[in-house]
């Protein structure tokens, strides 16, 4: 039997801080556990399949996690790619149950990046004493700089508007005055966006993902069990991973992992584009969401600016995308891969409110992770309800 | 832009090569006598075909600007006091493309496909090593 629709999302949970001071990350992943599993109408004895990563936990962090928890699962997975890990997680945890190795995965994300003030986007990582990093860290590389000269050449490239970056920002702004958890709600115009300041040319403030605490928790298992269970499986139809860098043979900038993973995610779902009913993409900039819409093969290379603009990527357009808000609204706590599948199994279930998208069947969520236009890593799921 | 003194290089084996060509102002490339690749960052192998027989030369120092961003925030030292100043990639005439800091000139000045040289910015240290920073400027 195949992967696709083998296994599926049986709960989840966003965890509703945006602040949280007074938590510790592993705690918003146990309390985003509790949440996931009373969703699906499972407990933490169900769980046999552990599956986490954060910005702080190191090489054993894992274990630690386990510890925390009082788990003693068959299997474990820390896989940590930066901000799409948890999507990987969910097409790893699929594999593992779909090999037998586990029964029922549960995925964990937590931070407290804005609560301790972490700067991610424009002043991490210049006291590296490792010698690759020296190729990047006298240079002052920010995660807003790299993001930047991606914008910078398809601009240059293709005639691509700051006007038809902003609108992305615009939209997402949107989105998130229809989800009471966002953190940004007050929604914005193309002006506000262009008329705030330059952050990185040429991408503004508002350009950029906002920095929040939070957390989430995803529950995998056989689609044969879940059917069991208390909400309506949300199948995983198809997943794919990749790496890209800026290295031998200078590959072009324009070009993301989201090509490699989402060809590989779409081949395994067996289905089109056309058939996508909502995205879920990471959008740490405006250009992530362009540029990533591209290479998913939404629209040709060059051609996003176009796709972005005239509401077409909003609630009611052709392709709506990030309906909570995303990470330019709604919440960014560093790594944010896990909501996109939060929120596309949400809506996928028909759960969302003033933001629902009518009638959706099936999304395609893709996470980011580290820098594009130096090193990042892809993660694509196809998710879809009968 | 206030000048900007680069934080310190750190090396290993692999890499040392290209910082010390950088002290004596030369741009420092790897060639693969294998298979003839030309690759940055340097390593201990051919990235393409794994081969361990390489050899460092010295490259042009001409190149083009591939893509570019003014930095306007960034709140480490010394950057914070250097805004804004050019981050960019530069495609060399030998293939690999670097990423590096354009300098004088007016960040603005700076375009997409304008042709550059190499410029060095040797290291004050006191650990004995000769290293310098490899930043480009206008060609001409």
């Amino acid at each position: 039997m195949s992967l696709s629709g083998a296994c599926s999302i049986a709960g989840v949970y966003e965890h509703p801080t945006r602040w949280a001071p007074d938590k510790t990350e592993f705690q918003i992943m146990a309390e985003s556990a509790k949440g996931a599993l009373d969703d699906a109408g499972l407990t933490i004895d169900d769980v046999d399949g552990l599956f986490g990563a954060s910005m702080t936990m190191g090489a054993m962090g894992i274990v630690e996690l386990a510890e925390y928890l009082n788990l003693k699962p068959n299997y474990i997975d820390g896989t940590n790619i930066g901000g799409s890990s948890f999507l990987a997680h969910v097409t790893h945890a699929a594999a593992a149950i779909h090999a037998g190795l586990c029964q029922v995965a549960i995925v964990l994300y937590g931070s407290t990046a804005a609560s301790h003030s972490v700067a991610i986007g424009t002043g991490m990582g210049h006291g590296s004493r490792n010698p690759w990093d020296s190729f990047q860290s006298p240079y002052g590389m920010t995660t807003v700089g790299s993001y930047a000269m991606v914008a910078q050449l398809h601009m240059q490239r293709y005639g691509t508007k700051p006007e038809q970056l902003a609108e992305i920002a615009v939209t997402m702004r949107r989105h998130a005055s229809m989800n009471p958890a966002a953190k940004m709600r007050t929604p914005i115009t193309v002006d506000d966006v262009l008329s705030s300041r330059l952050i990185s040319a040429p991408l503004h403030l508002l350009d950029c993902c906002i920095i929040s605490d939070g957390g989430g928790a995803i529950v995998v298992t056989s689609t044969e069990r879940a059917k069991d269970l208390k909400k309506k499986p949300v199948q995983i139809l198809g997943c794919g991973e990749s790496v890209c860098h800026q290295e031998i043979g200078s590959p072009d900038l324009l070009t993301m992992g989201a090509r490699q993973a989402g060809e590989r995610a779409f081949g395994m779902a067996g289905v089109q584009r056309s058939d996508i009913d909502l995205a879920m993409v990471y959008d740490s900039f405006t250009i992530t969401v362009l540029s990533t819409l591209e290479n998913l093969g939404f629209c040709k290379v060059g051609e996003g600016g176009d796709f972005v603009s005239g509401g077409r990527i909003g609630l009611g357009g052709e392709l709506p995308v990030n309906l909570d808000g995303g990470g330019l609204s709604s919440n960014h706590p560093g790594m944010r891969g896990i909501f996109l599948a939060i929120e596309a199994t949400k809506q996928l279930r028909g759960e969302c409110g003033d933001r629902q998208v009518a009638n959706a069947k099936l999304a395609v969520a893709h996470g980011t992770g580290g820098t594009l236009g130096v090193a990042h890593s892809g993660a694509t799921l196809i998710l879809g309800v009968e | 832009m206030a000048d900007l003194t680069h934080p310190k290089v750190h090396a290993s084996w692999e890499t040392r090569g290209y910082w010390e060509g950088a002290a004596r102002g030369e741009l420092v490339l790897q060639r693969c006598r294998a298979c003839a690749t030309v690759q940055h960052k340097p390593r201990g192998v051919c990235a393409t075909c794994l081969s361990g027989d390489l050899e460092h030369f010295v490259a042009s120092g001409r190149g083009t600007v591939y893509t570019f961003t003014v930095t306007h925030q960034n709140q480490a030292p010394p950057f914070a006091a250097a805004c804004p100043y050019v981050m960019a990639y530069v495609q060399t005439e030998e293939g690999p493309r670097i990423l590096t800091h354009i300098v004088g000139c007016d960040p603005e000045a700076v375009q997409i496909g304008m042709a550059v040289v190499a410029d060095f910015q040797p290291q004050e240290r006191t650990d004995g090593e000769q290293f310098a920073v490899v930043r480009f400027r206008p060609a001409g």
